[in-house]
């Protein structure tokens, strides 16, 4: 009987091992794939041709700049959306609004981010579009501008949050200290508090933002679709065509192993790679916070 | 003719990050006496109680050496059935912690892991070690109560049951009424009395006017080494190292 | 004139306090309205989408098939889809992210490795979805042979519902006080016993909000199962999870981009059972986690 016990024991604690390496191997094989995949275009695809402007498949044009160039102009567009409006929000819920308004809040935002992408892409077309359209009297409303502000809603909740719990983590006797020396509560906030739980709002910047670079549905519906690169400062009223857009419009459409496929699977290796580097980047900024925190309360 | 319980022969332990060390003890506990413990914070007091019944194997131990022995098997043996050795040396510690169950369930949770299902036996074993730890008459009819129901003391008392049930040989208890009221810490004490007679205990206190009124036997320890050791009331009025004279005093402590 | 009287004092003597209790007002006041602009989005959508979608909504639609191409009828083989899109990914993700968990949270070592789990899970977490479109088009349809189907798309979705879950059920874990687990293990559990008998039956209720909230997610995206499992239109209810599948986001993308002359009623009314799907998980999990809280023995 104990022994049973014992090797039951052992399975088990095997099983919890190999699920916790899990993570590993499934990021590896992602990355494998993508490399398998994408790498070939490198030899099929010269160097001027992928650096070229020109995106048209059907005629062997795999210029990417214009599909980096329209993530580019559409992730900023929503960054500068989203980042002082979900920082503010942000700030009014941990700060300043009462116990009610908070309990209120948090769930609300919660439930933002819960909205299917491709619901924010619909009523994009259905409505934000043509509003855009006839208030900006552009030719047509499907541009990176409508793409910014519903990216900027999907950031949105994902800074809020993450923003939240880090001015949330400063300690009280930060805030009672300034106060006790007499500054407002508005200035407790803006320079005491916030830099305080700076690495911790940088990590909600980022995240978010990887949020919106790596948004697929919402722009392939209301961007519009041309992939033209964006340079002109009244780009933003024009169509452009992000990254994801491009792979989630076209996949369906290529020849396995054309050299558009991998060209296809080289984006998607090209976005694999940006949002490692966000990632780890907002993880070591969140890791050094809270280095920070134990430090200064030991 | 009073026989030794516990030998500590030779004790040596060292955590990963080099804290409350033990160095050198040499120690023998007699059965069915109260011995304590007793010394400053840091002193090794916990990490000594800890190896009676190896929950230090939970912490980063980077060296441990010596043999303790529990009557004759060397508990530092790595081959020893360690859950068999938790059931023979219960612990209770500082602060009351009631597992989130009723009360009756608290009691039969060690009784249930060791394989004990007939209600029969369980239920003497509450009923038991319930009177043993003198809580019996005033829960006797909520047993199906959640155990966070009650008060502070009746709490640290149903932790002493709990361990209790599991009829163990030596009962630990690290300041078990440090959070306690006078009066259930008089209740505490005047049982821990009753239980010698049936179990060895070993108790680090939480204040050297509780060693010196119920120690049987006593051991000053200072920063991981074993000062000094004697019978009881003798240690306290007569201590012979002037470290220990000091403590006791309250010059430093 | 109070206010021209305030701006007048705030130029004067920007110091004093006076002008601090004006700016702050100020200040709580702009951080209100950006609070405003977060959450009142959110109505709106909502509201509005039910408004126009409930004229849609009767028993037919919800239980017959699309006619007329996809013009009239109902909608029953995408709600079913994303049914079965969803159980597929609960088996998979459900187990595999609770096992990962309980070792982050009891077994792991404070090393390197688990260092490097964590940073995998935290990527894995910011993969953009269509990323996991190609990975789940390149590992699981074509590689392994799976084709389009419920069983790749369910893969596809697993892998990218793992971070979520993980770190929503190691943080319930965490919660359980470690006392207990000291106490369980002095009177003679071990390990596993400890988790099975007192930590995860504490848990649970966190960890199946994490659940709840991960699969939400997956319910509603489009991008993962746009080359992995679904297909605009199926005459036939899928009868393996070989077969392909219709599903409600991958529907009303294409109803509202690619149908022309699709009833914007029907439209509306399927974003309407997508917002209930998704909204309605939510609810649940927040109940199940605010009842817990209120239950809790400790």
């Amino acid at each position: 009987m104990n022994t049973t016990k014992k090797w039951n024991e052992f399975i088990l604690t095997w099983l919890i091992k190999i699920s916790g390496y899990s993570a590993i191997i499934f990021v590896a094989m992602i990355f494998y794939f993508l490399l398998r995949e994408g790498l070939p275009t490198i030899g099929e695809a010269s160097i001027s041709n992928l650096f070229s402007r020109r995106w048209y498949p059907i005629e062997d044009y795999f210029g990417l700049l214009p599909l980096i160039g329209g993530s580019l102009i559409v992730t900023i567009g929503a960054a500068l959306f989203a980042v002082p409006i979900g920082l503010c929000t942000a700030i009014f819920i941990s700060e300043v609004s009462p116990r009610w308004a908070r309990d209120l809040l948090k769930p609300l935002v919660e439930v933002l981010g819960g909205i299917p992408s491709v619901v924010l892409g619909f009523l994009g077309i259905l409505i934000l579009a043509p509003y855009l359209r006839r208030l900006l009297e552009l030719p047509t409303g499907l541009t990176a501008l409508t793409g910014s502000i519903l990216l900027g809603g999907i950031a949105i909740p994902t800074i809020v949050s993450v923003a939240e719990d880090a001015l949330d983590s400063v300690p009280r006797s930060y805030r009672d200290a300034a106060l006790a020396l007499g500054a407002t509560e508005w200035q407790t906030i803006w320079r005491v508090t916030l830099p305080a739980a700076r690495n911790g709002v940088l990590t909600a910047i980022m995240l978010g933002v990887g949020r919106a670079i790596g948004e697929t549905m919402t722009v392939m519906m209301v961007t519009g679709n041309a992939a033209v690169l964006p340079i002109k400062i009244n780009s933003i009223f024009f169509p452009v065509r992000t990254m994801t857009a491009t792979i989630a419009a076209e996949m369906g459409e290529v020849a396995k192993n054309s050299t558009h496929y991998h060209v296809l699977f080289f984006i998607g290796l090209l976005l694999f790679i940006i949002s490692l580097g966000i990632n780890i980047a907002a993880s070591t900024a969140m890791f050094q916070q809270r280095k920070r925190a134990e430090r200064i309360l030991s | 003719m009073v026989m030794v319980k516990i030998r500590v022969e030779q004790l040596n332990l060292q955590y990963s990050d080099g804290k409350e060390s033990l160095r050198d003890i040499n120690l023998d506990i007699l059965a069915n006496t109260i011995t304590i413990i007793f010394g400053p914070a840091g002193g090794g007091k916990s990490s000594l109680l800890r190896v009676f019944n190896r929950l230090n194997d939970l912490a980063d131990v980077k060296v441990i050496s010596g043999k303790v022995f529990l009557d004759d098997m060397n508990i530092l043996d790595p081959k020893i059935d360690v859950i068999a050795l938790r059931r023979k040396v219960g612990m209770v510690f500082a602060r009351p912690v009631v597992l989130p169950m009723s009360i009756r369930s608290n009691l039969t949770y060690g009784l249930e892991l060791a394989g004990e299902k007939r209600e029969l036996e369980l239920d003497e074993a509450i009923e038991s070690s319930l009177k043993q730890a003198a809580l019996w008459e005033e829960v006797k009819d909520r047993l199906t109560e959640p155990a966070v129901s009650l008060s502070g003391g009746q709490q640290q008392r149903l932790c002493l049951a709990r361990s209790l049930a599991l009829k163990p040989e030596v009962i630990l208890l690290d300041e078990p009424t440090s959070g306690l009221d006078p009066i259930s810490t008089g209740k505490v004490e005047a049982t821990l009395q009753e239980l010698k007679k049936t179990y060895t205990i070993v108790l680090v206190p939480h204040s050297v006017q509780q060693a010196a009124r119920i120690a049987d036997y006593a051991a000053f320890f200072l920063q991981g080494e074993l000062i000094e050791k004697g019978v009881g009331k003798e240690l306290f009025i007569n201590p012979k190292d002037k470290r220990t004279e000091d403590y006791i005093m309250g010059r430093f402590g | 004139m109070e206010i021209i009287k305030a701006i007048k004092e705030i130029y004067k003597n920007p110091n004093s306090s006076y002008s601090r209790i004006i700016r702050q007002k100020l200040g709580f006041g702009f951080l209100i309205i950006t609070a405003l602009i977060t959450v009142v989005p959110i109505f709106a959508v909502v509201i509005f989408i039910l408004l126009k979608g409930l004229p849609a909504i009767s028993w037919t639609f919800l239980t017959a098939f699309p006619t007329d191409g996809v013009k009239q009828g109902g909608i029953l083989p995408a709600i079913i889809g994303t049914f079965y899109l969803t159980i597929g990914t609960a088996i998979f993700s459900v187990p595999l992210g609770i096992g990962a968990a309980i070792y982050l949270s009891e077994y792991a070592p404070d090393n390197r490795w688990t260092r490097v789990i964590r940073i995998a899970i935290i990527n894995l977490a910011g993969i953009p979805s269509v990323v996991y479109g190609l990975f789940g088009l390149g590992m699981f349809v074509l590689f392994l042979k799976f084709g389009t189907s419920i069983l790749a798309g369910s893969l596809t979705l697993s892998i990218m519902t793992l971070p979520v879950i993980i770190s929503t059920a190691e943080e319930a874990l965490h919660a359980v006080p470690q006392s207990f687990r000291v106490i369980s293990i002095s009177v003679g559990a071990t390990r596993w016993q400890t988790i099975r008998r007192i930590v995860l039956p504490q848990s649970l209720p966190g960890i199946m909000t994490g659940v709840i909230l991960g699969l939400e997610r997956a319910a509603g995206e489009t991008a993962p199962i746009l080359f992995t499992a679904a297909s605009f239109f199926l005459p036939r209810l899928p009868n393996t999870p070989l077969d392909p599948t219709m599903a409600l986001p991958y529907h009303l993308f294409v109803i509202s981009t690619q149908v022309p002359g699709m009833p914007v009623k029907i439209q509306y009314g399927t974003a309407l059972v997508l917002i209930i799907f998704v909204l309605g998980m939510n609810l649940i999990a927040t109940t199940i986690r605010s009842r817990a809280r209120a239950h809790r023995q400790w």
